[in-house]
């Protein structure tokens, strides 16, 4: 078959020919880039479910694989090799999902520059699902590293008034994990031959103190990412600053990839390390879902407070993955997936009132219920969603976790599970104080009471999330069917 | 379906119907409600729960044929994960089915109470656009409190556990920009993020609960649950009941967690009713009743549930006898029968407390129903009256602002009100246990068994039976009797039809619900037996029944010494109060536990909030740990080299190179112009490259 043509190449790749289609218009047709973006956009996704089309559910193993020999230096195996397993296609799907709808939402939010900016979250687009494909070191952290790039663009130029500083932190942090991974990359490249992940997991035999090595420095990279208690002062600077679209696709995407990170490689790789690890990841994890939710009942701006509850989320998927059974691992994937829904839709509607009133301040609203109901009605649904009510998405994932690492032989007490629940209360007083403080009470403001209702291109943004919060909330059986081989299969190793 | 046909198989498979259709009735107000008039909407709703209701008795004529065994209709696989297997199915069997036709019987009523009640209450509060809004979240509750009762699983019942909950915070936040007099204010809505975050606590304990019957049980389905009790350790059954009774004293409104209840009266009356009475706070004692088989092998279990069930109901109804608000008294009221049930539910009195439950729903939806009505009246009064003062070209300035609820503003309205009067005294007297009136009955049947078992739990719960008797009294004798203290009261105006048409079926069903457990029938326990096993049912005694009465008797002969035989005047200080003395003001402060709770742990964890966020988070980890040692001391570290090791040792070698560099530099200058685009094309032409070398190689 023609390389292109690969189903998951073209994927991947395919955000590019916008890309340069982009490069051929003048920058001051706005209308046309944007338009540019969102069909390339809406075509990827549409790539995207052609590949679940062609997906077979009831294998665990890689599938759809596209893969060539590429460097072969000194000895070195390095290939061009893309795959998708059940571990993967829902954060690939999520992805391309997600990427229409941020275009979408910086419709009128970004009028500077906006062929650049179009440009740069094309090629993001195509280095986080290069991140889900890849199946090979080299190549995996080559697209790890590219989404730096982009990203740093975009909270550097388009971002707030502090925007060069949370730029700046954004990839020095990042890349400072990044670096401890690429040595451990070459080390393992270079003493068992391959940087496939497949012919090193089958190769396996890495001594257990050298295993605890290697993860830890594959841990630094994605625990930076995720990011897990205490690495996580990067990321409300980078929320706060970055635009809209931006911290969309940053919660709902890149954090992924920190986690999947740990489910890819961390747990194969090293799977005696990794039992010996759990109860410390799941100790950082407990910490960081109490002290997520805790830090976030504190804050004073909207988006700082879904900043610091993604810290809390991202906890309860670490849990989960580390529980190293069934129900942990598959309610940790199908949390990345709710988190990137809940969070990104409580990010879009965050930008949808900054683009009305130019502030984040939690005391600058009150009463909005009443002056904006439609708006009101739907930041209800997704806190709800996000704060785990039964019947909404978060749950599904949230009970699972729990009921996951309760169990768990390799977490070990259920001290963690158990202080983790009490996170499920602290979520339910910082998201119900964030809604009362803007939406309820009298509007006391002049400035709220002639706000506008959504318009139709904002509700067209929100209603898609809401039918994912209420089926995989009330029927998640297709979302767990999809990744349940591939865990089964992830799970042998144990 | 033929209605032979059905006859035999049994209505089973209609049971998802009775979750469904208050889920069309409200998708349909939803989505047309606000083209259409108040009454259509209000009819629409009133009639999706009628329908409900009508399923549950198909549902009961179907399990009575085949003898009451359960009957299990799955309708689709929830999750499946590993061992762990969750079907969205409904459970019938006789205890569920009880449950089903008091929540939509009684919410039926409610609602329909509504389309009046709401109709003047959207006008007074200046807002009838939410007239919709309300029938929407009434629809919500029932469907959720359908599914709390008819899941067959414990996960099931938490998505309608945690349901009610929302629809609580929802309704009792109706009149979120308001207080409960009607000014701007953002009391309501607080109130509704109390009912919601204490109910939370609860169902940490229920989530808890949960991990600990999955692990140790293997399952959350209740048939298979139950069928494993027996198999494991007595330690871990009690620690799952605990946990488990978190929940419930979340729900049902228990100590601790009975703060939430009271505040609950900021929602419109209706709500109140649907909460107090018929919906989510029976929830708790349902869970009890349900988890019987877990509760039944740990006594040690039992005697906390009825101990904890017994102190509230005492101590809530010290409270109820020194408020003012008319619907504070039965707000109490309720937390103290909620009492009743759990202590009964805890001796293992199943039949008991379950009887207790639906006669307290018929007479607490009464009494609060018609203390709506009662506060219509008197606003209706008050708008009267202050109309009439601008006619007459008087300048109206007081600038107190007028509580409809208040009952020191009450006073005389039996003549002016009088069907709302006459079901008011129905539901007082079977609420403070007449006989022959409905409340008599089940609150002898706990009184019974307590004292044949548990005597602690019986003298509790005598003196809260005698409080009781006795607040009812003083309500009576305050809102309905005397001179009206008040102008409002004396221009109040008895309620439209479509309002006291409910409350009369009320007062029938508070008059005569007793039949349903007659003493030697027990009608409802034996029903009840086919799903809970041989039940221990206590055989009526003359000499309790006699005690009991005549112990709520002299409570009310008390109220009327002290309100009936002499009036109170308008601004005179409470009669018990001047018997009581400090001892009153403790109960009218509510033992200052919102106080209390406030002091120890709200304001304390948003101390820790504060420091963590301010302090942890801010100035150490950020301002400290990262810019002023990581980012200032690389700054450091650079400047280190720079300019000793740099300029010193490095510089020679180094002049040679910037030389070279410059050059160099100069030459990429153009390509580093600072236009994005220029790096985005770069950025491109290296994964072409890239790609071509792939290709082509």
């Amino acid at each position: 078959m023609n390389f292109f043509l690969e189903p998951l190449t073209l994927l991947t790749f395919f955000p590019l020919l916008g890309v340069l289609a982009l490069l051929f218009l003048k920058p001051e047709w706005r209308s046309a880039h944007r338009w540019t973006a969102l069909v390339t956009s809406l075509i990827t996704f549409g790539l995207s479910l052609w590949v679940l089309d062609q997906f077979n559910a009831a294998s665990g193993d890689l599938q759809l694989i596209s893969r060539r020999p590429w460097i072969s230096v000194a000895g070195w195996d390095i290939q061009y090799y893309l795959a998708v397993d059940g571990l993967s296609i829902l954060l690939v799907l999520l992805t391309t999902f997600l990427m229409p709808l941020s275009i979408l939402s910086t419709w009128t939010a970004v009028e500077e520059r906006v062929k650049d900016f179009m440009i740069f979250f094309l090629l993001l687009e195509v280095g986080m699902t290069g991140v889900f494909l890849a199946q090979d070191l080299f190549l995996f952290y080559i697209f790890w590293e590219f989404t730096l790039i982009p990203m740093y663009f975009l909270i550097g130029i388009w971002g707030g008034a502090r925007r060069i500083y949370a730029a700046v932190k954004f990839f020095l942090y990042t890349m400072a994990g990044s670096v401890l991974m690429l040595l451990a990359i070459l080390w393992l490249g270079v003493y068992q031959g391959t940087f496939s992940l497949p012919g090193l997991i089958d190769r396996g035999g890495i001594p257990g103190d050298i295993q605890m090595w290697l993860f830890l420095a594959f841990a630094a990279a994605f625990a930076i990412k995720v990011p897990m208690w205490p690495l996580h002062s990067w990321l409300p600077d980078a929320h706060v600053e970055a635009p809209t679209s931006g911290s969309v696709i940053l919660a709902g995407v890149l954090l992924k990839m920190g986690a999947y990170g740990f489910l890819r490689f961390n747990l194969p790789l090293f799977p005696e390390a990794s039992v010996r690890a759990a109860p410390w990841v799941a100790a950082l994890a407990v910490v960081g879902i109490l002290y997520g939710a805790i830090v976030s009942f504190a804050q004073k701006d909207v988006k700082k407070l879904v900043a610091y509850s993604s810290v809390s989320h991202l906890g309860f998927v670490m849990l989960g993955l580390f529980a190293l059974n069934p129900q942990g691992i598959q309610g940790g994937i199908l949390q990345m997936v709710n988190h990137g829904i809940s969070t990104g839709a409580l990010f879009l509607l965050v930008g949808m009132i900054y683009e009305r009133r130019h502030t984040r301040d939690l005391e600058a609203f009150g009463g909005l219920w009443k002056v904006m109901p439609l708006y009101g009605t739907l930041t209800l649904i997704v806190a709800l969603s996000s704060m785990g009510l039964p019947g909404l998405n978060g749950f599904v994932g949230e009970f699972t976790i729990l009921l996951g690492a309760f169990g768990s032989q390799a977490i070990g007490s259920y001290w963690f599970a158990g202080l983790a629940a009490v996170g499920v209360i602290l979520a339910a007083v910082y998201m119900l104080t964030m809604f009362q403080k803007m939406f309820l009470g009298p509007v006391d403001k002049d400035e709220n009471k002639k706000l506008l209702d959504l318009n139709w291109r904002e509700i067209l943004i929100l209603v898609p999330l809401l039918v994912f919060i209420f089926w995989i909330g009330l029927y998640p059986k297709p979302f767990f069917d999809l990744m349940a081989p591939a865990v089964e299969k992830l799970l042998v190793g144990f | 379906m033929l209605f032979s046909e059905a006859m035999s198989t049994g209505f089973f498979n209609l049971a998802p119907l009775v979750v469904l259709f208050p889920g069309i009735g409200l998708l349909f107000n939803m989505v047309f409600g606000g083209r259409l008039p108040e009454k259509v909407v209000g009819w629409v709703a009133s009639l999706a729960v009628g329908a409900a209701f009508v399923i549950s008795i198909l549902l009961a004529v179907s399990l009575s044929a085949i003898h009451g065994h359960a009957e299990i209709v799955s309708v689709t696989e929830w999750m499946s994960i590993g061992s762990l297997h969750l079907d969205w199915a409904f459970r019938v069997d006789t205890l569920s089915v009880a449950m089903m036709l008091m929540v939509s019987g009684v919410g039926t009523l409610i609602h329909i109470y509504a389309i009046g009640y709401m109709h003047e209450d959207v006008r007074f509060k200046g807002d009838p656009t939410r007239f919709q809004r309300f029938f929407v979240f009434m629809n919500l509750f029932i469907a959720m409190m359908m599914i709390l009762v008819s899941g067959d699983n414990y996960l099931m019942l938490f998505v309608g556990w945690e349901g009610v909950g929302l629809c609580s915070f929802l309704l009792i936040g109706f009149w979120y920009d308001l207080d409960i007099l009607g000014r701007p204010s953002l009391e309501n809505a607080k109130a509704a993020n109390k009912a919601f975050i204490a109910n939370r606590i609860g169902d940490f304990g229920f989530l808890i609960a949960s991990f600990l019957i999955f692990t140790y049980l293997g399952s959350l389905q209740f048939d298979l649950v139950f069928a494993e009790v027996e198999h494991v350790a007595q330690p871990v059954i009690l620690t799952i009941t605990l946990f488990m009774l978190l929940g419930v004293v979340g729900k049902s409104a228990q100590i601790p967690l009975f703060v939430w209840l009271p505040d609950a009266m900021a929602g419109p009356t209706p709500v109140s009713a649907l909460i107090h009475a018929a919906t989510m706070v029976t929830a708790g004692v349902y869970l009890v009743a349900r988890s019987a088989p877990l509760y039944g092998t740990v006594p040690a279990a039992q005697e906390i549930v009825a101990l904890i069930g017994a102190v509230t109901a005492l101590f809530a109804a010290t409270i109820a006898v020194a408020q003012y608000d008319i619907k504070r008294v039965l707000a109490y009221s309720t937390i103290s029968q909620l009492g009743f049930m759990v202590a009964a539910v805890g001796m293992g009195a199943y039949a008991a407390g379950m009887f207790h439950l639906v006669m307290h729903a018929f007479f607490k939806a009464l009494l609060f129903l018609s203390a709506g009505s009662v506060i219509l009246g008197i606003e209706r009064g008050y708008h009267a009256m202050s109309h009439g003062k601008k006619g007459h070209g008087f300048h109206h300035t007081d600038d107190e602002v007028f509580n409809p609820n208040d009952m020191r503003n009450m006073g005389g309205l039996k003549d002016r009100m009088p069907v709302t009067f006459w079901v008011y005294l129905a539901g007082t007297l079977a609420l403070a246990g007449i006989p022959p009136f409905a409340g008599f009955w089940s609150k002898d049947e706990i009184l019974l068994d307590a004292s044949l078992h548990y005597p602690v739990v019986y003298w509790l719960l005598t003196a809260a039976a005698f409080m009781t008797a006795f607040y009812m009294g003083r309500q009576v004798w305050l809102v309905f009797f005397g001179k009206s203290r008040h102008e409002a009261a004396e221009k109040a105006e008895e309620s439209p039809r479509i309002i006291t048409a409910p409350l009369v079926i009320l007062a029938g069903l508070s008059v005569l619900g007793g039949v349903l457990n007659l003493p030697h029938f027990h009608t409802l326990g034996h029903w009840l037996e086919y799903t809970l096993g041989e039940l221990r049912i206590s055989e009526f005694s003359w000499l309790m029944a006699g005690q009991a009465t005549l112990i709520a008797l002299f409570a009310i002969f008390l109220a009327w010494l002290l309100y009936g035989r002499r009036e109170q005047a308008a601004n005179e200080p409470d009669a018990l109060k001047k018997l009581l003395g400090p001892a009153f003001v403790v109960f009218e402060h509510m033992y200052w536990i919102d106080e209390g709770y406030a002091a120890v742990f709200i304001n304390r964890y948003k101390d820790l909030a504060r420091f963590l966020a301010e302090v942890i988070d801010g100035r150490f980890w950020h301002d400290w740990l990262h810019d002023s040692v990581l980012a200032a001391g690389f700054g450091k570290l650079a400047r280190f080299l720079a300019d000793p090791v740099d300029l010193g040792l490095i510089d020679g070698i180094a002049n040679g190179l910037a030389d070279l560099t410059q050059w160099v530099a100069s030459r990429l200058r153009r390509f580093q112009n600072g236009f994005v685009r220029s790096y985005a094309l770069s950025v491109l032409l290296g994964v072409v490259l890239i790609l071509g070398y792939l290709l082509f190689r």
